[in-house]
C-alpha cells in the first residue's frame, strides 16, 4: 500500500486527502486513488489519459520515468508526491 | 439595461456592478487562476466560468448566487481518440484530441442547453445544464474540419456560437482558422459557407478557401439575425444572408484589423469595433485607444474617443472582451493591460472603471 500526496497548491482547486491505497505501478496506484476521488483524474491526467504536461510525480524521492506509461514500480512501502512542475510557471 | 458586467481575466472572474457613483468591483472570484470566459443564463440564473488552471487543465464551474459560491462541472472532453490513431494539423504538427481552453459558450434552444466551443477544435453540447457534454461528431468528423489551422495559438478554435434566436436548432460558427460553419438540425449536420471572405495574407490559391479563413469574430443582431458581423484578421465583412455570403468593409477609421465586433442586438446597421495597427505590431492606431461604430451598416465610421485614452495607450482588446447589453446603449470593453471601460450612450463616451486589472479575455453584460 502506497502513500499518496499532493502538493498544498492543488488542494486549493479540489479535495485531495492523502491516501494509503495498493497499485504495484504508479498507475495502479492513481487507479487507485481515483476510485476514492473520483474528481482528481482530470486535474491530473488529460482525456486521453495523459499525465498533463505540468504536473510532476515523485516516487520515493525520484521523479517518474515512464511518463508516457505511468508504469513506474511502486512498492508497499512507497511515498508517492503529486505537484506542479516548475515548468508551468 | 443591464447594471452587471463579468470581466474575465488572466487572473480571476471580476463582478462589476453599477453603484450610484458609478461602476465598481463588487467580487472577485478564482482570484489567482485563469478564466478564459463565463457565461452568464438568462433563463435561470446560472453563471459558468471557463478555467484553464495551467497545470492541472481545463475547468468548468458553476454559480447559482451570481458567483458567491460555486460547484465543480464537468469540462468538456474528447472521447479517447482511437487505438493508434493520430492526428495530425495541415502543418504535421501533432493535433490532440484534448480541450486546451474554453473559447465560446452560449446557451441553446432547449431547457439546459449549452453549446461549448474550444481551442482543439472540438464543439460540445450539453442538454444538461453542463452536468455532462458530448462532442459534436458531424462537425469533428467532417472532413473540411481537417484543414483548420491555429491562430493565436497552436492548434484551431470554436470562439463564436451564434445561436439563432428564432431557430435556436440553427447555429453559426466561427473558427479560427476555418472560416463559418451553419448547422439547421442543432449540429447533426454541418455545413461551411464563408462565400466572399478573402485572407490577403494567404498564397494567391488558398486566398478564398473558405475552410482557412481566420474569423476573429462574429457578432449576430438579434432582431435581424440574418444580419452578422465578423472581424477577420484580414479586415471586416458583414453578411446578410445569416453569414454565409460576405461583403468586404474597407472603410473603417482608424484600421480594418482588430479582433472583437459586437452587434447592436436590436438595429442591424449598427456595429461596434475596437481597431488596432494589424500583424506588425498590435496596438492601438498612433497609441490612442478608440471604438469605431457605424450606424449605415459599414457605409460610414465615427472614431469614438471621449474618455478614452489618447497617449501612450497599448490597450488591445480580444475577441471575447467586448460586449454590448440588450438596450444597445450600453458598451464594455477590456484590454490586454488591465483596463475597463463602460460607455451609457452607445459609444459616444467611456468611463474608465480601471486600469490595473489583470490582462482581461472576455466581458459579458448580465
Amino acid at each position: 500500500m502506497a502513500r499518496v500526496s499532493f502538493t498544498p497548491n492543488l488542494d486549493r482547486h479540489v479535495h485531495c486527502p492523502s491516501e494509503t491505497v495498493p497499485g504495484a505501478n504508479l498507475r495502479a496506484v492513481l487507479e487507485s486513488y481515483f476510485a476514492l476521488h473520483p474528481a482528481l483524474r482530470s486535474y491530473l491526467l488529460d482525456e486521453q489519459g495523459a499525465l498533463r504536461k505540468h504536473v510532476v510525480i515523485f516516487v520515493d524521492g525520484r521523479q517518474l520515468a515512464d511518463r508516457g506509461g505511468l508504469l513506474d514500480a511502486v512498492s508497499d512501502t512507497s511515498e508517492v508526491f503529486v505537484m506542479q512542475a516548475l515548468s508551468g510557471g | 439595461m443591464a447594471d452587471r458586467v463579468f470581466v474575465s481575466s488572466r487572473k480571476g472572474l471580476f463582478s462589476v456592478v453599477r453603484q450610484p457613483q458609478g461602476w465598481a468591483v463588487e467580487r472577485v472570484s478564482f482570484l489567482g487562476d485563469s478564466v478564459s470566459l463565463s457565461l452568464y443564463d438568462a433563463r435561470d440564473g446560472a453563471l459558468y466560468a471557463g478555467l484553464g488552471l495551467g497545470h492541472y487543465g481545463v475547468k468548468l464551474r458553476r454559480s447559482r448566487d451570481l458567483g458567491q459560491t460555486w460547484e465543480e462541472l464537468a469540462a468538456p472532453a474528447f472521447p479517447p481518440a482511437p487505438e493508434g490513431h493520430v492526428e495530425t494539423l495541415p502543418d504535421g504538427k501533432p493535433w490532440p484530441w484534448r480541450v486546451e481552453q474554453i473559447w465560446a459558450l452560449e446557451a441553446g434552444g432547449q431547457p439546459g442547453e449549452l453549446w461549448c466551443g474550444t481551442i482543439g477544435g472540438g464543439l460540445f453540447h450539453s442538454r444538461d445544464g453542463g452536468a455532462s457534454w458530448q462532442l459534436n461528431r458531424p462537425l469533428w468528423d467532417h472532413p473540411k474540419r481537417k484543414e483548420w489551422f491555429g491562430g493565436g495559438a497552436e492548434m484551431p478554435g470554436i470562439h463564436s456560437i451564434c445561436v439563432h434566436p428564432g431557430d435556436p436548432q440553427k447555429l453559426s460558427l466561427g473558427v479560427s482558422c476555418g472560416g463559418v460553419w451553419h448547422t439547421s438540425d442543432s449540429g447533426q449536420s454541418f455545413e461551411l459557407a464563408a462565400r466572399g471572405m478573402f485572407a490577403e495574407f494567404m498564397p494567391p490559391e488558398r486566398r478564398e478557401d473558405e475552410a482557412i479563413q481566420d474569423v476573429h469574430r462574429l457578432a449576430r443582431c438579434r432582431a435581424h439575425p440574418d444580419r452578422v458581423w465578423a472581424q477577420h484578421h484580414n479586415g471586416v465583412f458583414r453578411s446578410d444572408d445569416g453569414g454565409r455570403t460576405w461583403t468586404t468593409i474597407e472603410s473603417v477609421q482608424p484600421s480594418v484589423f482588430g479582433f472583437t465586433v459586437a452587434a447592436h442586438p436590436h438595429d442591424a446597421d449598427t456595429a461596434w469595433l475596437v481597431p488596432a495597427v494589424k500583424d506588425e505590431t498590435r496596438i492601438p492606431v498612433g497609441a490612442e485607444v478608440v471604438v469605431a461604430r457605424t450606424r449605415d451598416a459599414g457605409k460610414s465610421w465615427q472614431v469614438l474617443r471621449k474618455g478614452l485614452p489618447q497617449e501612450h495607450a497599448y490597450d488591445l482588446t480580444f475577441r471575447h472582451a467586448l460586449d454590448v447589453d440588450e438596450s444597445g446603449d450600453r458598451l464594455a470593453f477590456g484590454s490586454t493591460t488591465g483596463s475597463l471601460f463602460i460607455s451609457e450612450d452607445g459609444g459616444d463616451s467611456w468611463a474608465t472603471i480601471s486600469t490595473h486589472l489583470p490582462p482581461i479575455y472576455a466581458v459579458q453584460f448580465a
